[in-house]
């Protein structure tokens, strides 16, 4: 898989956004690359990058997130300091946008600086297991939208179908002629295949850059659905932390 | 294999309400309920149905009614405040006979409160909400599966006893994803011949009203409306056991909060403590006969809310207080941890005194057993 020295991942919401681009982050820093990433949703007020401020922390990414993330408050205001991911050339740099058209608008302020720089990847985020992108069509249209409230026009494509905790590596494989349709119509390469990691091991070899995600484990997820709340990292809500958003399935965007 | 589709509680509602032949939706945004609108708005144009956004939850409700007394499938939704906004529509949809299908998207209160997940409108919705004798028939998701389910569910109660239907969520299960299928959906519908739908000059004109001049009369509607309740409290009762066969404790929790309450009830078997579980899915009708059951092979009773201690009332009531009930509770969008709910357990079961080790949140209601 290359790297570009910025990439955005966009798409509908709710396509696993967030998760991707937390996951390539820490895939970006384990190879030795200073990184940064940047929360710009302000769209949705819950499942935020700053769920995973401990992981990216630890491994030494820096995040920057709205003050307000995962507060009471849904306050649409993105920080100054994001201007930092497109000033300074000497970070990679991952951007997480918003669902939608409606997220991307956000998007507009970095739009001339991205333009500018020329470095960059703008990833859409696919999951055909989603009510409202079922087909590649419904998808461009999606795509389309989000260009248009950005200004930024997209370069790739994210395979990253899943069924959440019912993945299996036939859901993903089962996409591809979903995601060469798709690619077909908007001119764009498949560039990277996203999966929890135990459905990627089975995937090697088998799809384009494969991005091997580690999801949190929730503990509202049921002992029936194989990730019961004391196999995965310490659950519960930490006293002191102030409030945090609710957790449930491994993947949204 | 069915198939499989990965969505949001609140999208599903909004899907399975279409597939349960709503047309007509009207609503006010609010998180975290807003996709279901957000859905609607994208979906209703396509298919010929009606989407508007009304300019307050006042409007909306009324739109609903006028919608419900001309025999359409109708809903709104919207979370806590709003549904405080729209609890004089619903006296007046339960004074006038109506069914109609609302959602609550339940966030942490009083007041404006916060955006986070709550259960605090467990009294609201089982108890009223507006003026008046009346009852609503609350539903209790505990998956985003069970969001679509109980949808069409609740469209099909709300025609056949002419009332109206809420599902009760919290913000939870309103923004999380799982892979659900809409191919259990049983959509019944029923003849309305008391509906407004034009006489043809073929027929007596139909009222819809709650207005009643003569107090023998509204007395007469009164008694007519609470038989037919009792029909409801007979037939629509629904709830899950898990693990109830030998238990000693029954930890009562709904929604969400049954889910943390489920993963607490494993661990606390793993540790050789007798623990089942008793998830009511309709709070009201509540699953009393079935608590009071399990009073006759319990020892105590656990009941795990979002809330400062609300269902806790119905399960005292249920059981007529003959076994003690402790409260484990979290509010202001909190949620309890598994761990939490094991130490109530726990002291429920006389191992500890519920305390959790320093540092950890409790609730003061949990401080100490009953």
């Amino acid at each position: 898989m290359d790297h570009k020295r910025v990439t955005l991942f966009a798409g509908h919401y709710g396509s696993g956004k967030t998760n991707i681009a937390v996951n390539y982050a820490l895939l970006l820093s384990r190879e030795g690359r200073r990184t940064a990433i940047a929360d710009l949703d302000i769209v949705n007020p819950y499942f935020r990058t700053k769920d995973s401020a401990s992981e990216l922390a630890e491994a030494g990414v820096d995040l920057i997130s709205p003050r307000f993330a995962n507060s009471n408050v849904d306050l649409p205001a993105l920080p100054a300091e994001a201007y930092r991911l497109v000033e300074d050339r000497s970070l990679y740099a991952v951007m997480d946008i918003g669902g939608d058209d409606r997220g991307a608008y956000a998007l507009g302020r970095y739009t001339p600086f991205l333009l500018e720089e020329g470095g960059y990847r703008m990833a859409f985020v696919a999951n055909p297991y989603r009510p409202l992108t079922r087909t590649p069509e419904e998808a461009l249209e999606v795509m389309r939208e989000i260009e248009a409230a950005g200004g930024l026009p997209f370069t790739a494509i994210v395979n990253n179908a899943n069924l959440a905790h019912e993945t299996t590596p036939e859901t993903v494989l089962s996409a591809l002629p979903y995601m060469e349709k798709l690619s077909e119509l908007s001119g764009l390469p498949v560039w990277m295949t996203s999966a929890e990691e135990h459905v990627a091991v089975e995937l090697e070899g088998k799809v384009p850059g494969l991005l091997a995600m580690k999801l949190q484990a929730k503990y509202f997820d049921l002992p029936e659905q194989g990730r019961p709340w004391d196999a995965g990292p310490a659950a519960g809500h930490q006293p002191n932390d102030g409030p945090r958003p609710p957790k449930a399935g491994p993947l949204f965007g | 294999m069915a198939e499989r589709v990965l969505m949001k509680g609140n999208e599903a509602i909004a899907e399975a309400a279409i597939r349960a032949g709503c047309r007509h939706y009207f609503g006010y945004p609010i998180t975290p309920q807003t996709e279901v609108a957000a859905y609607m708005a994208k979906k209703m144009p396509r298919i010929g149905g009606v989407f508007l956004q009304a300019e307050s939850e006042i409007a909306s409700i009324n739109m609903v009614y006028g919608a419900a007394a001309a025999g359409f499938r109708v809903m709104t939704s919207s979370s806590s405040p709003g549904i405080s906004l729209k609890s004089e529509g619903l006296s007046y949809i339960a004074g006038s006979d109506v069914p109609a299908f609302v959602v609550n998207v339940q966030r942490g209160g009083p007041g404006l409160g916060g955006i986070q997940p709550s259960q605090s409108d467990y009294f609201q919705s089982t108890k009223g909400g507006g003026h008046g004798d009346y009852r609503n028939i609350v539903l209790a998701p505990a998956s985003v599966q069970e969001m679509a389910s109980l949808t069409v569910r609740g469209f099909n109660l709300a025609d056949k006893y002419r009332m109206t239907a809420m599902i009760l969520a919290d913000g939870t299960i309103g923004q999380m994803m799982e892979p659900i299928t809409f191919e259990d959906a049983q959509v019944e519908t029923c003849d309305k011949p008391w509906a407004l739908t034009g006489t043809g000059m073929q027929r007596r004109h139909n009222i819809v009203n709650s207005l009643y001049l003569q107090p023998d009369e509204l007395e007469r509607k009164n008694f007519e409306r609470y038989e037919r309740y009792r029909t409801v409290e007979e037939n629509e009762v629904l709830y899950e056991a898990y693990r109830m066969e030998d238990a000693e404790i029954c930890v009562v929790a709904f929604g969400i909060a049954s889910r943390v309450a489920k993963n607490a009830v494993a661990k606390a078997r793993q540790e050789g403590i007798k623990a089942g579980l008793i998830r009511p899915i309709t709070l009201w009708p509540f699953p009393s006969s079935a608590l009071r059951q399990a009073a006759d092979q319990v020892k105590a009773f656990v009941s795990v809310e979002l809330n400062m201690g609300q269902m806790i009332e119905d399960i005292r009531l249920a059981i007529e207080c003959t076994r003690p009930v402790s409260l484990c509770c979290r509010v202001g969008g909190m949620i309890p941890s598994p761990d939490q709910v094991l130490a109530s357990i726990q002291a429920a079961a006389g191992c500890r005194d519920g305390r959790l080790p320093e540092g950890q949140m409790t609730s003061p209601a949990q401080k100490g057993v009953n």
